[in-house]
């Protein structure tokens, strides 16, 4: 049975809002490189417009291989600096903060439509259908559900401010151009982590941590799963990118195969406790070595020194938490 | 265990070293996911099709896309006004009390996929660290500049924290929709994101509670640092003068 909105005109949503950006950066004579720029956004938004078309005329292996080259490409651009930020049209402090003062708190309500409508969604339109036709996609009910509440949320803020939707995309495009190549990192690290999975990664991983673990210790199981995630990410600089390998590697055979351990509440407090070490290491310079800079601090990890004692505690929390959780 | 067993891990020591020398990471990525390919001797066509293949499945991590225009939307209306008049508003007096504060509103704002309200460059630099700078000297007079740092360093450190631990919440954050997609990916079904985003709320809870039992005597710790600094000050007076 179809469904009313489905995951794949999510993603051409997605692909559309891309290229309106694309069209804008390609117009925007103050972003010094306005066209490798758009064409970063161009690569990665045809990917949502285009791919479920190559799939169907090219058939599956054509068409992944020409999303692969385009990956390529998008890193190369990345790599080689050729993104930039643009120039916006933007409404000045005064107009802000008038407009702050007649719309008080009401400012906050369409943000918050997002999570509200998006849970509501989720819990009372699950398995309900109209004519045969479910209204939200079954198999990605949670972003078929937050795209309604995205919606929701335009059309208040249109109503509340006097914005556009068009309005809402154009201001987007700062948001985008600031969050840039970092926009494609989570998607490019569930790559790596497929790639790894091909190549079995997870599998040396388990067959490193067997050499020095009793497969049956659920506890010491749970330790060197948090404990490897906090240092991976501390090496990493990034959780995402320790996730991949180590739940692969540890999680999945030895707790969730082995221990029948519940996947859910495993995998988030895994990942958090990945969190724990990006508190602690230089290599997340963006949270750690840039606030020391902007805050002109003398010591540049005064930072991390500071957050250290509450990431210690809190690894050992997420290592009670997941051991007390996983094994309802 | 032989070298083929190891090879496939080649990919995190290129990670590793990229990360480290700060290239690119989208290129350090790259790289990796290729060197690891062709270790395990995969052929470059093959290789380029499971790169795109795993691209493909795993674009719902772009839906954060969806959220940005009603983003921008409400912050050329003032929406950061709004919240920093909101914040002045109600804190009274402490350095630790604007942090305590700042942690929750920030903790909750994350959990609601407001991220970027809040940054240490939008939010820290120019409004929590002068206030809570602000609330200790009216309180202690003038500062020395390594109390300073140390209150600038909580600041810092306030935002990261309650951001790490309240964003998880929020299903349509990449580390959720990252942990959806690898479920999906190797076999476990029935997990929705829903469900990752309510197991991130014992550890969020954990957070706030640890790191508010930190605040709660920092205020304590500031004024012994004063005292420490205006004793050692005096006695250096003396000195000079004796």
């Amino acid at each position: 049975m179809s469904a009313l909105i489905t995951i794949n005109e999510i993603y051409y949503l997605i692909g559309v809002i891309l290229m309106l950006l694309v069209g804008m950066t390609l117009r925007d004579k103050g972003n010094p490189k306005r066209v490798t720029t758009a064409l970063f956004w161009f690569l990665f938004g045809s990917v949502f417009l285009f791919s479920d078309l190559l799939i169907s005329t090219l058939g599956k292996p054509m068409a992944y291989r020409i999303v692969g080259v385009i990956v390529v490409l998008i890193s190369l651009i990345a790599g080689c600096g050729l993104l930039s930020i643009g120039t916006y049209k933007q409404r000045n402090a005064e107009q802000r903060q008038a407009s702050a003062n007649k719309l008080g708190n009401w400012l906050f309500l369409p943000a918050i439509l997002i999570p509200v409508v998006t849970v509501l969604c989720t819990v009372l339109l699950k398995d309900v259908a109209i004519g045969g036709m479910y209204i939200l996609d079954q198999k990605q009910l949670t972003l078929a559900a937050l795209c309604v509440g995205c919606i929701c949320a335009i059309l208040a803020g249109w109503k509340l401010t006097g914005g556009t939707p068009l309005h809402a995309v154009r201001e987007s495009r700062r948001l985008l151009d600031s969050i840039g190549w970092a926009s494609v990192l989570p998607q490019m690290l569930a790559m790596l982590g497929g790639v790894f999975v091909v190549a079995q990664t997870g599998k040396s991983v388990q067959e490193i941590v067997s050499l020095f673990v009793d497969p049956h210790n659920r506890f010491m199981l749970v330790v060197i799963y948090c404990v490897g995630m906090a240092l991976f990410t501390m090496i990493m600089g990034n959780a995402f990118a320790a996730f991949p390998v180590l739940t692969a590697g540890i999680a999945l055979p030895f707790l969730i195969v082995g221990q029948h351990a519940d996947p859910a509440p495993l995998v988030t407090i895994g990942m958090l406790a990945g969190y724990c070490g990006t508190l602690m290491t230089p290599m997340g310079a963006n949270y750690n070595i840039v606030p020391a800079a902007l805050l002109e601090l003398k010591d540049k990890y005064l930072v991390i020194k500071t957050q250290i004692p509450t990431a210690l505690t809190l690894l050992v929390a997420n290592i009670f938490l997941m051991y007390f959780l996983i094994f309802r | 265990m032989t070298v083929t067993e190891l090879l496939p891990l080649i990919g995190i020591p290129i990670v590793v070293a990229g990360f480290a020398l700060k290239f690119n990471p989208l290129l350090v990525v790259t790289v990796a996911g290729l060197a690891t390919g062709l270790s395990v001797g995969m052929d470059p066509g093959t290789l380029l099709e499971t790169f795109g293949e795993k691209f493909i499945n795993s674009r719902s991590l772009a839906v954060y896309v969806l959220i940005l225009p009603i983003i921008g939307l409400l912050e050329s209306y003032g929406l950061k006004e709004r919240a920093q008049d909101w914040i002045s508003s109600l804190a009274s007096a402490t350095s630790a009390r604007i942090l305590m504060l700042y942690f929750v509103l920030r903790q909750g704002f994350g959990a609601l996929g407001l991220t970027y309200i809040g940054g240490q460059a939008q939010t820290v630099r120019p409004l929590l660290a002068p206030m809570v700078e602000g609330a200790a000297a009216a309180r202690h007079g003038d500062l020395p500049q390594h109390i300073r740092d140390k209150l600038r360093a909580h600041s810092a450190a306030c935002d990261n924290i309650a951001v790490f631990f309240g964003e998880d919440i929020f299903i349509a954050f990449g580390a959720v929709l990252l942990m959806d997609a690898f479920l999906k990916e190797n076999g476990i079904a029935g997990i929705e994101p829903l469900h990752l985003g309510l197991w991130a709320i014992p550890t969020a809870l954990a957070a706030l509670a640890i790191h508010m039992f930190r605040l709660v005597r920092l205020d304590a710790s500031i004024q012994r640092d004063v005292d420490a600094w205006k004793k050692t000050n005096a006695s250096n007076a003396n000195e000079v003068t004796a």
